[in-house]
């Protein structure tokens, strides 16, 4: 692979254009973990924050104040930094940036769940009670089907900004998009200027954000049609 | 129902409330909206929960766990004022949904009974159909079938016709009528008084969260109990 780029555009850009490529997987393969597992715990959060119990509410509430409430910057810092040195433990870059990523996902989308569900009329819920459903029966197949119109751009949407806070990750040494250029524009060859690096950079960020804010935009147009 | 109380933090929704109801018995409330009529009936199948006092239904009292609300939402039926069907589902599995869920009917069954039902309210020829498609009587005629597809020996009814155009309130009151006449247990709030005039055997008139008259409809109009009742009806006659 690498070769090929290297004789169809030459040294340094095939290399360089390589390894950005390569990283920018790196990028995409944090930011479906960021997704997925910060979802798992979203879903969790949010099943806890429209529960009735009261203890349950404010567990949720607290993690969802506290983690919206720091910056992601300051996340990655904790995690990569912060962690190993306060417990004396080895975290690599990776492990890092996925914790901090996760944390972060998982506090605003339960947010964004939370929003949908509770734009779901209160009346499905107590039509759902009177015809004697149990919560989760009338979550899973009341208020969950009709919460999705709402919720499923927003969710989208929030991809864009998981993918641009896995930028910040290379903060904490994680080699990704961000890192790899980073450090060819820094370097002295000839052909990897701030300039040129850069703006290629952003195309890729460009390309990976772009189909999906597109995405979520006809999602959007798409549900406001419908109600 | 004795002596039950239900407050909203400082608000008195239900002040000292008693009654009971014999089985085949209509009862109709009425009285001036915040009156505490929504919050009575509602109280009776545990969409609110009472303050204090103690309500039995069909010999079953009702505290606060699943277990009991769960045992007296069998058996009790309830239709809103804004309907409340399920928009994402057609007529037909709006009516079998709770059948399938709550008594294990198999889908087969649960159609049956729904389509039994759905033609109890002459409706069964809508049964494909998405609520939003239909008139709203007609929806509210969908929600009294699929309240009745858990076969209730008590319905509750929340002002059933005050969100329809005057021309559905009939086909829904016309069901509601073969229902009364089937010897169902209903308790109705409504203002449709002619309506309660015919099905009544009595008539509960709330003020402020209290029960100021409970008598058959005859006497009630003759005879209100009160300055208060006397002044609501000859509103809602002149209305
Ligand atoms: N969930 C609630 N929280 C606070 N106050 C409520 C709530 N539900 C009803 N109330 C109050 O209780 C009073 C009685 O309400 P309701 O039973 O709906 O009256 P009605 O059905 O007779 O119009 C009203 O003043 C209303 O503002
Ligand atoms: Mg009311």
């Amino acid at each position: 692979m690498k070769d090929w780029f290297i004789e169809v555009l030459g040294k340094p850009n095939g290399i360089i254009i390589f390894q950005l490529l390569d990283a920018g997987q790196l990028t995409i393969y944090l930011s479906l973990i960021a997704f997925f597992g910060g979802g798992a715990i979203a879903l969790l959060l949010t099943l806890m924050r429209v529960s009735n119990s009261r203890p349950l509410q404010a567990c949720s509430k607290a993690y969802i104040w506290w983690f919206q409430s720091v910056p992601l910057l300051m996340l990655l810092f904790l995690c990569g930094l912060g962690m190993p040195r306060l417990f004396n433990i080895q975290v690599s870059p990776w492990t890092a940036a996925t914790i901090a990523l996760v944390l972060f996902t998982s506090a605003y989308m339960s947010e964004v769940w939370r929003g949908a569900i509770e734009s779901v009329d209160k009346g499905q819920w107590e039509a759902g009670y009177a015809l004697n459903l149990s919560f989760m029966e009338i979550l899973r197949k009341l208020i969950v089907p009709q919460a999705f119109k709402y919720g499923l751009a927003p969710t989208v949407g929030f991809m864009v900004q998981i993918i641009k806070g896995t930028s910040l990750a290379y903060i904490i040494g994680f080699q990704d998009l961000m890192l790899i250029g980073k450090r060819w524009a820094n370097s002295p060859v000839p052909g990897s200027e701030p300039f040129i690096i850069f703006p290629l950079m952003a195309v890729m960020y460009f390309c990976i954000c772009y189909p999906l804010a597109l995405y979520a935009r006809r999602l959007e147009a798409r549900s406001i049609k419908r109600i | 129902m004795q002596s039950v109380n239900k407050w909203f933090d400082s608000f008195h929704a239900l002040n000292d409330i008693n009654f009971a109801t014999k089985k085949g018995e209509k009862v109709v409330v009425c009285g001036p909206s915040g009156s505490g009529k929504s919050t009575l009936i509602r109280c009776l199948n545990g969409l609110e929960l009472h303050t204090s006092g103690t309500i039995d239904v069909l010999g079953i009292r009702l505290l606060k766990d699943g277990q009991s609300l769960r045992k007296i939402r069998e058996n009790i039926g309830m239709v809103f004022q804004q309907f409340n069907l399920f928009p994402h589902l057609t007529v037909i599995e709006n009516c079998t949904l709770a059948p399938i869920t709550t008594l294990g009917l198999s889908p087969a069954e649960a159609t049956e009974r729904a389509m039994k039902y759905l033609d109890r309210v002459k409706i069964a020829d809508q049964a494909h159909k998405l609520p939003k498609h239909l008139s709203g009587g007609q929806q509210q005629r969908v929600a009294i079938a699929r309240s009745l597809c858990l076969e209730p020996k008590i319905m509750l009814f929340d002002e059933p016709t005050s969100a329809l155009d005057p021309e559905t309130i009939n086909e829904v009151l016309d069901t509601m009528i073969s229902l009364a006449e089937d010897g169902m247990s209903m308790i109705c709030v409504t203002h449709e008084l002619a309506f309660a005039r015919k099905i009544a055997d009595r008539i509960i008139f709330m003020d402020q969260g209290q029960i100021i008259d409970d008598q058959p409809p005859e006497e009630f109009f003759l005879n209100p109990g009160s300055e208060r009742a006397k002044e609501f009806i000859s509103q809602i006659l002149t209305h």
